[in-house]
């Protein structure tokens, strides 16, 4: 019966992480929001946010928090994210591919 | 929608619109039995029978009452297409459960397609919700419940790039570890289709 990877891994990956936070100031999180209703879904969006993980990990990214949420009300702008800066305004994107990530 | 994970993902979006903190996806894939299964059940809200009804007919949803869009006709139509089933159970307060069986071999199937990627978005984007995933290909069977690695974690987002990358790489070999007896599609390149 194949089981999930060690949890022993997930153990240490903890503790680096912690590690990490204690080096870095408390200056707030970024958070991205993906909006993932149906119209999100079929125009891409899990390749955005497929787009936006990929860049987390291969930029060694620990201080962003990424969430999906529903419909947001702009079907024809789609895929659409929103960034939030920590103590700054919401700011919305529209049409984001996976290359307009990559190439900023 | 190109691909069935991505019909997952949008049937799985309405479970947690539905406030469910618990939501179970299966996948099966039958290849003696040429049938390719997917289940999507939660402890949401629930519906109604009336309710129910008007969410598998694409036409009587008007603007105003929508909860759920066209995510459910579009499933179901996807399935009836090639020769499937397509069921939906819901009780008031208990939960749903969406259930569609594909013919495998069929022409009109779409590729499973990139479902790693879809638990992924899930698992991330909604970590507040308990998800369990399982995938049977032949008589062998990967569980992941993304429990255990929560309460390891405690505080660490689950968007840390090493978690992101452990969680990525443990449902990939589970997959895999699974396909071992009958060859199925490739999972992980994601599918292209001009249409």
């Amino acid at each position: 019966m194949p089981t999930i990877k060690s949890l022993d891994d997930l153990k240490r990956i903890r503790e680096e992480a912690l590690k990490k936070q204690q080096l870095k100031e408390t200056s707030g999180k970024t958070e991205v929001v993906v909006g993932m209703g149906t119209v999100g879904i079929a125009a891409g969006a899990r390749e955005t946010l497929k787009a936006i993980l990929d860049m987390i990990e291969s930029d060694n990214l620990s201080d962003i928090i990424v969430r999906q949420t529903g419909n947001i009300g702009l079907d024809s702008f789609e895929p659409i994210i929103q960034v939030i800066l920590p103590g700054e305004d919401k700011v919305t994107y529209v049409k984001v591919t996976p290359d307009m990530i990559q190439n900023n | 929608m190109r691909e069935l994970a991505l019909h997952i993902l949008d049937i799985a979006e309405n479970s947690i619109s539905a406030n469910a903190d618990k939501i179970r996806i299966v996948v099966e894939e039958d290849i003696p039995k040429d049938v390719l299964r997917i289940v999507i059940e939660d402890n949401g809200k629930g519906m109604d029978q009336a309710t129910l009804e008007k969410v598998i007919d694409p036409f009587v949803t008007s603007r105003t009452t929508r909860k759920v869009g066209l995510g459910i006709p579009f499933f179901k139509s996807a399935a009836e297409a090639c020769e499937g089933t397509f069921n939906i159970h819901s009780q008031v307060e208990v939960g749903t459960k969406v259930e569609a069986s594909f013919k495998y071999s069929h022409i009109d199937r779409m590729p499973l397609g990139n479902i790693v990627e879809t638990m992924l978005t899930l698992i991330i984007g909604s970590p507040e919700v308990n998800w369990l995933f399982e995938y049977q290909n032949g008589k062998e069977r990967f569980i992941f419940d993304d429990e255990p690695i929560k309460q390891i974690l405690g505080d660490i987002p689950l968007s840390d790039p090493m978690v992101l990358k452990f969680i990525r790489t443990t449902l990939e070999e589970g997959i895999r570890n699974v396909q071992k007896e009958y060859q199925t599609e490739n999972l992980f390149v994601p599918t292209r289709v001009n249409l």
